[in-house]
């Protein structure tokens, strides 16, 4: 009996905390909605950014162009070094293992970190300036663990008997590969690449010494120019537009929600084939 | 013959795709190493790190870092109080406490706090907590404590999302047994499951310390970003990835190569996290 009280603080702690969690998050989300919603004109998308009419819809362009880039370049890769690591490599390996610690490693580094590293390698060594190529090389790298680790985990899950089949049916390895494991591993890796791109559109520390922040759509990849991060950070660091601002914060919310919804959709799909 | 071709080629595609996290992490390093060491020998190791004093205007100009590393460390330090509990506490009522319907609900809510840009996270640092800090303890609300509270929220997703996992994977007959042996529902929990999944909470820990202490963006539009030494935590604060940003739009010379290498200490910091993170995940969640 007389445990009772404490039992009854943790079980109080533990709900007051997951109902801290979830206001917070429900603060956050309303506050911009509830903000940002009535200034979202249709002005705000015009096609030209000027200083009276602090237009996204050039940032939003650039966006889509840097998500593009970075996946041509680190989807084929990411998916490649996992089919390495799950249908080539030997067990005890020593090189999957070099592989996984550098991966985890990168997964770890702050974006500023990826920015500076942008900016000496693409920026000044390769010589392609604040552009919209140095900008989704870097972002390239970034995403690379994340697409590495989710397809890893989706050619795992294809059970060994597919495999088992189809050499027994005399398939290469690489047919194999291409023809039975990579279409049952599909879904996964989709979810895979679109949570990488949630993580492209948010992301601003490792654009700004890299891809730069003019505001005009990029006339080639050599171009500098901003994506819709950093669209608003410039917006609300230069504090003229606020309201413009806030408006932004709805459309990248509205993307992050939309991208989280359709990953979401597509693992359970993924998950509910499986089993 | 030419289906031998195509294999070994293949192969070798596939392994040369593998070999790109190595070989981007060794680009990173030689090239922040080659940047940021040569200005860190200039200014002297122990200069650049406990120097007390950062002007990199002044004549002569002096380049320590001292603020920003005790800036980050008690910025994170904040938010590890406030992220740390709530994080690990609501964990345990998702994966002991609620209903299935309602985790149906959390879960993706939480996926949802994990994807908001961390823009959009300093945005709103700035227009509500700031001015909340502000008419509740004065100053002008940009303070270690505003960054604190901003960061503390923006770790909660990583906490939850691995603690729970860690609680997830006890056995259920550790909780049965507690159960069998006559304690609470919360006592059982707390003392035995979460007892058994601490080396998963701890990572959990670590990731969170490796998020806020590499966070940029939220940090530069709620911390002030005052180069000293922090006082009060009502007063401002300048974190080691908020010098990086705000002075290398026109650091020149010397001055470049001393952010570069504040990134790089930044880069040692969150190398050795990750070593930490490592040690503790392999280690069997359950023994």
């Amino acid at each position: 009996m007389f445990k009772k009280p404490m039992s009854l603080l943790l079980r109080i702690a533990v709900m007051l905390s997951a109902a801290i969690t979830v206001l917070s998050l429900l603060l956050i989300v309303g506050y911009i909605l509830v903000k940002g919603i009535p200034y979202l004109t249709p002005s705000l998308f015009a096609f030209e950014y000027n200083s009276t009419n602090v237009s996204l819809f050039p940032s939003m362009i650039t966006t889509l162009i840097m998500v593009a880039l970075a996946l041509i370049v680190s989807a084929p890769i990411g998916i490649f070094c996992a089919i390495y690591l799950v249908e080539y490599a030997k067990r005890g390996n020593h090189l999957v293992k070099y592989i996984r610690i550098t991966t985890e490693t990168l997964s770890g580094i702050p974006s500023i970190v990826y920015g500076l590293f942008g900016m000496l390698f693409f920026v000044t060594t390769l010589k392609l300036g604040f552009s919209v190529l140095a900008g989704s090389l870097t972002l390239s790298i970034m995403i690379l663990p994340l697409i590495i680790r989710t397809t890893e985990e989706a050619l795992k899950s294809v059970p060994d008997t597919y495999r088992e089949g189809s050499y027994g049916l005399g398939a290469t390895r690489l047919r194999t590969v291409f023809v039975v494991i990579l279409p049952n591993a599909v879904s996964g890796i989709l979810a895979g690449i679109i949570l990488s791109i949630g993580r492209i559109v948010g992301e601003t520390a490792a654009l700004i010494y890299t891809a730069g922040t003019i505001a005009k759509i990029p006339e080639n990849l050599g171009s500098s120019a901003r994506t819709l991060s950093i669209h608003m950070y410039s917006l609300s660091s230069e504090g003229l537009h606020t309201n413009e601002a806030y408006a932004t914060a709805v459309v990248l919310l509205a993307v992050v929600l939309f991208i989280n919804l359709i990953a979401n959709l597509i693992a359970k799909r993924f998950r509910k084939g499986k089993i | 013959m030419k289906k031998k071709l195509v294999d070994k080629l293949s192969t070798t595609l596939f392994f040369v795709c593998a070999l790109a996290s190595i070989i981007s992490v060794l680009l990173i390093c030689i090239f922040l190493f080659a940047g940021g060491v040569p200005a860190m020998a200039k200014i002297g190791l122990f200069e650049f790190l406990f120097g007390a004093s950062w002007k990199p205007s002044d004549v002569p100009a002096s380049y320590g870092i001292l603020p920003m590393i005790v800036g980050s460390l008690y910025v994170t330090a904040g938010a590890i109080m406030l992220g740390v509990p709530i994080g690990i506490f609501t964990a345990i009522f998702m994966s002991h406490f609620c209903p299935k319907w309602l985790h149906k609900i959390l879960k993706p809510l939480i996926e949802l706090l994990a994807g908001i840009p961390s823009i959009v996270y300093g945005f709103f640092g700035l227009m509500v907590i700031v001015p909340f800090i502000r008419d509740i303890f004065g100053g002008n609300g940009n303070s270690i404590l505003t960054a604190s509270i901003l960061l503390g929220i923006m770790i909660l997703p990583t906490i939850i999302s691995i603690s729970e996992a860690a609680l997830r994977a006890v056995p259920d007959m550790y909780y049965e047994g507690a159960l069998a042996l006559g304690a609470t529902h919360e006592r059982s929990v707390f003392k035995v499951v979460l007892g058994a999944a601490r080396s998963g909470v701890f990572a959990s820990i670590v990731l969170g310390i490796g998020r806020a202490i590499g966070e940029t963006m939220a940090v530069i539009m709620v911390a002030g970003n005052q180069a000293r030494m922090p006082v009060d935590i009502l007063k401002g604060v300048r974190t080691l990835t908020a010098n990086i940003v705000i002075e290398m739009g026109y650091a020149q010379g010397l001055h470049r190569d001393a952010l570069i290498a504040t990134g790089v200490v930044l880069f040692v910091f969150v190398l050795l996290l990750n070593i930490s993170f490592h040690l503790l995940s392999n280690r069997k969640l359950v023994k």
